[in-house]
C-alpha cells in the first residue's frame, strides 16, 4: 500500500507544479486506528500528507460537487464511478478534473474487526493481505478477505473505470462473487417478514443524516426531508417518517448508486441502508442491464426512454 | 455523607431493593454497542462497558418529546386549547452514566434552568433523577476529560459515585438525593478511602489532551475570521453524529404535528450542522456554508461558551465525536490549532 502513497504524491506533486490543477483531493492520515480523513491539497510541498491505506472507504466525488476550481482527485473504482455520475448529472465538468485512478483491493469493515477484538483497538497496521490489530486484549492478525467491507467483498469495479493517471496497474476483477445474495434473501421472505426486517433495521436510526450526507447522489439543495416550505416528513423518531426518510432516498438513488458502501460506513449506529439501494441496482441491472456509472456515452437508467424497454406493467 | 460497601455477590438483590422506590435505568448492549434504556424488572444494567454509542442526555432530554397536545375538533369542549402532555415524572435512578456525561448534565443545566426561563420538560425529568455514576477505570484512548474539567472520578452532577473494588463496589453519596437512594439498599457503611488510590491509577490512564487554555483570552474576532477554518471543515459531512453523540449538545426544534383533528406540539434535536438549523422564514441563511457551521460547532464549545458563562469549555472529554465522526474531524486537533491561534491572537490584541 506504501507504494500507493508514494505514487499518489508523486502524481499530485507533479499535477501542482505543472499547474494542471488548483488542488487535489485525497486522504490524510486519521488520528484514530482504521480510519482516514478526506483533505485537499494546494501547494506541491504539502503533498506528503497524502496517504493511501485500506480505510479510505469514504467517497471523495462527494467533495467534487459545484466545485469550480480544476481538480485533481484521488479515485479508487467506485469514486470513479461516481465521477462519471457526477459528470453526467451536470455536477462537475470532466476537463476541470484530472482523475488520479487507484486500483482497489477494497476497504475494511472497522466494524467487522471491532466485533471479533476484545477491547478498545490501539492500533491497526497492514502488510501484504494480512491486518494486524494491536486491542487491550492483546494482538490478532486476521486475513484481510475476511474483513472487507461486504460490498468491497462482492465489487467487481476495483479499477477506476475512468482515468488520466493510474497509480499501479489494473487489479484482477473478482469474478466468482454472488453480488446480490443478500438482496435474494429478502425478496425471498414474505410482506409481513420483509416489513419485520426493515422495521428492525431502520430501529437504531437517530436521523443524524451521515448516510446521506456521506452519498456523492445526495447532493439536492434542499433534501425532501428538510424542506420546510411545504414540510413533507415529520422530524421526530416516529418509526413511519424515519422509513420515509429511508426508502424515499433509496429511491432517488435508483439506477445512480455505485455501492461504494460510504453510507453504510457512515452510519454511527450500524445500519446497513445499502441494502435498499442494492435492491434498486439488481432491478436497474435485470430489467435494463444498467449499471451506473460505467462510462460517459450512456444515459443513466431512468432519465432515457428506449423503444425496447421493458412495459408488462402497461400490458 | 454516607459510603457503604455492596458485595458483587448482593448486587442484584441490591438493585431490588432500589426498585422498590425508583424506576431504573442503565447501560444496556444493544447488538454491538450499548446504550441508556429503561430496565425491565429483573434485569440488571451491563456495567462491562467503556462508554455507551449515545451519551445518556436522553434519560432527560429525549430525541422527541412531547410537550402540548391538542384537538382542533370543535366538538370537543377544550378545542384549540394546549395541554401538558401526561408524563411520568415518579423518582428513577440512573445507574451506571459516567462522570463524563453527570459532568455533561451540569452544563446543560446552565441553558435549561436559568433565572429567566427554567425549562420544566427538562427540569421536571432532572429534578426526579437520581443520578448514581460509575468510576472510570478504564478509560478510552479517545478520552480527555481531564483536560476538559472533568475527570474519571469527577463528581460533579452526580448523586452517587460508584467505584469498581474487583469482589464489590464502594458507593459514595454526594447529595441527599444520593444518600436517600443509598439508605434503601440497607447494605453496611465502609470509608471512601480506597477510592483516592482508585481515582490516583485512572487519572494517570488518560493520554488524550484538549488545548484551550489560551482561548479564553483571544480575540474573538481573530478565531472567527482565521484561515484555518476551510482546513478543518473541508471533510466534515455536516452529519448530525457529532451534535446527536455529545452529551453537551442541547439545541432542539419546537414542530406541532397533526393528525385528522388532533395535534401535538413536540420538540426534537436539532443540529447546528445541518443547513436547515439556521434558515430564516424569508428564505435567508446565515450560516450557509459548510465552513460557517462546522465554525460555529468548536467556537460555541471552546470559545463562546467559555465567554459567556466562564465555567471552561462546552465540552466533557468523552470523546464520541472523535470516535464516531465519519470522515475523522477530531476536536483535539482542532482545538490544538485553534489555541495556537488563540496565543498569537492574544499577542496582537496585547500589541494593538
Amino acid at each position: 500500500m506504501s507504494t500507493y502513497t508514494d505514487k499518489i504524491r508523486e502524481i499530485a506533486q507533479r499535477l501542482l507544479k505543472e499547474c494542471r490543477v488548483e488542488m487535489v483531493i485525497g486522504f490524510r492520515q486519521g488520528s484514530m486506528p482504521m480510519m482516514n480523513e478526506p483533505c485537499f491539497v494546494r501547494k506541491p510541498e504539502e503533498v506528503d500528507r497524502l496517504v493511501w491505506d485500506s480505510n479510505c472507504g469514504i467517497n471523495l466525488a462527494n467533495y467534487l460537487t459545484n466545485r469550480k476550481e480544476k481538480i485533481g482527485i484521488v479515485a479508487k473504482g467506485c469514486d470513479s464511478r461516481n465521477i462519471v455520475t457526477h459528470i453526467l448529472e451536470n455536477k462537475v465538468k470532466r476537463e476541470q478534473l484530472v482523475i488520479i485512478g487507484v486500483p482497489c483491493q477494497g476497504m475494511i469493515d472497522k466494524r467487522k474487526i471491532a466485533a471479533s477484538i476484545q477491547g478498545e483497538i490501539l492500533a491497526v497496521s497492514e502488510t501484504g493481505g494480512q491486518i494486524k490489530v494491536k486491542s487491550a486484549g492483546g494482538e490478532k492478525s486476521f486475513n484481510k478477505n475476511e474483513v472487507l467491507q461486504q460490498n468491497c467483498s462482492v465489487c467487481v469495479h476495483r479499477n477506476p473505470v475512468i482515468h488520466d493517471e493510474m497509480v499501479a496497474a489494473p487489479v484482477a476483477e473478482q469474478t466468482d462473487v454472488d453480488q446480490y445474495a443478500d438482496v435474494n434473501a429478502i425478496e425471498a421472505m414474505s410482506t409481513e417478514e420483509r416489513w419485520e426486517f426493515f422495521e428492525k433495521l431502520l430501529a437504531p436510526c437517530i436521523r443524524c443524516y451521515a448516510c446521506r450526507n456521506a452519498c456523492p447522489l445526495c447532493y439536492c439543495p434542499t433534501c425532501f426531508v428538510d424542506e420546510s416550505k411545504p414540510q413533507w416528513v415529520g422530524k421526530s423518531q416516529d418509526p413511519m417518517d424515519v422509513r420515509t426518510f429511508h426508502f424515499l432516498r433509496a429511491f432517488h438513488c435508483a439506477g445512480r448508486c455505485t455501492d461504494c458502501g460510504a453510507c453504510e460506513r457512515a452510519c454511527p449506529v450500524g445500519i446497513n441502508m445499502r441494502l435498499l439501494t442494492k435492491k434498486l441496482n439488481k432491478d436497474c441491472l435485470e430489467l435494463y442491464g444498467w449499471q451506473a456509472g460505467l462510462n460517459l456515452d450512456s444515459r443513466p437508467a431512468l432519465d432515457v426512454y428506449k423503444a425496447n424497454d421493458p412495459e408488462d406493467f402497461i400490458h | 455523607m454516607k459510603v457503604i460497601k455492596i458485595d458483587k455477590s448482593q448486587w442484584s438483590q441490591t438493585l431490588e431493593k432500589i426498585r422498590g422506590a425508583y424506576r431504573l435505568f442503565g447501560p444496556v448492549k444493544e447488538k454491538t454497542f450499548h446504550n441508556f434504556t429503561e430496565l425491565s424488572d429483573g434485569q440488571s444494567p451491563d456495567l462491562a462497558f467503556q462508554n455507551t454509542r449515545l451519551s445518556p442526555k436522553s434519560l432527560v432530554f429525549p430525541q422527541s418529546e412531547v410537550m402540548l397536545n391538542y384537538s382542533l375538533d370543535e366538538a370537543d369542549a377544550d378545542h384549540h386549547v394546549p395541554k401538558e402532555a401526561p408524563k411520568d415524572y415518579s423518582p428513577r435512578a440512573v445507574i451506571g452514566i459516567r462522570p463524563c456525561d453527570a459532568k455533561a448534565l451540569a452544563l446543560v443545566k446552565m441553558n435549561f434552568d436559568t433565572d429567566q426561563y427554567k425549562d420544566p420538560y427538562w427540569l421536571n425529568l432532572y429534578n426526579a433523577t437520581t443520578f448514581v455514576g460509575l468510576a472510570c477505570d478504564a478509560p478510552c484512548g479517545t478520552c480527555f476529560c481531564t483536560t476538559a474539567g472533568c475527570g474519571p472520578f469527577s463528581e460533579e452532577g452526580l448523586d452517587v459515585l460508584l467505584v469498581d473494588q474487583n469482589d464489590h463496589y464502594v458507593a459514595k453519596a454526594l447529595t441527599d438525593k444520593g444518600t436517600q437512594l443509598l439508605q434503601k439498599t440497607g447494605s453496611k457503611e465502609t470509608t471512601a478511602a480506597a477510592i483516592e488510590t482508585a481515582k490516583i491509577a485512572a487519572e494517570a490512564k488518560i493520554t488524550a489532551k484538549i488545548e484551550t487554555d489560551n482561548l479564553r483570552g483571544a480575540d474573538m474576532m481573530a478565531l472567527y475570521k482565521a484561515g484555518l477554518w476551510e482546513d478543518i471543515s473541508f471533510a466534515c459531512l455536516n452529519c448530525g453524529t457529532c451534535t446527536f453523540s455529545c452529551p453537551t449538545c442541547w439545541c432542539f426544534d419546537i414542530q406541532d404535528e397533526v393528525y385528522r383533528k388532533k395535534g401535538v406540539r413536540m420538540r426534537n434535536w436539532d443540529s447546528c450542522m445541518f443547513p436547515i438549523f439556521s434558515v430564516h422564514t424569508t428564505g435567508h441563511n446565515p450560516r450557509d456554508s459548510k465552513l460557517s457551521r462546522v465554525r460555529q460547532r468548536f467556537m460555541h464549545k471552546l470559545k463562546y461558551f467559555v465567554d459567556k458563562y466562564d465555567k471552561g469549555i462546552m465540552c466533557v472529554g468523552c470523546g464520541r465525536c472523535v470516535r464516531q465522526c465519519p470522515v475523522n474531524i477530531d476536536i483535539r486537533k482542532v482545538s490544538a490549532l485553534m489555541n495556537q491561534l488563540g496565543s498569537e491572537a492574544r499577542c496582537a490584541v496585547k500589541g494593538s
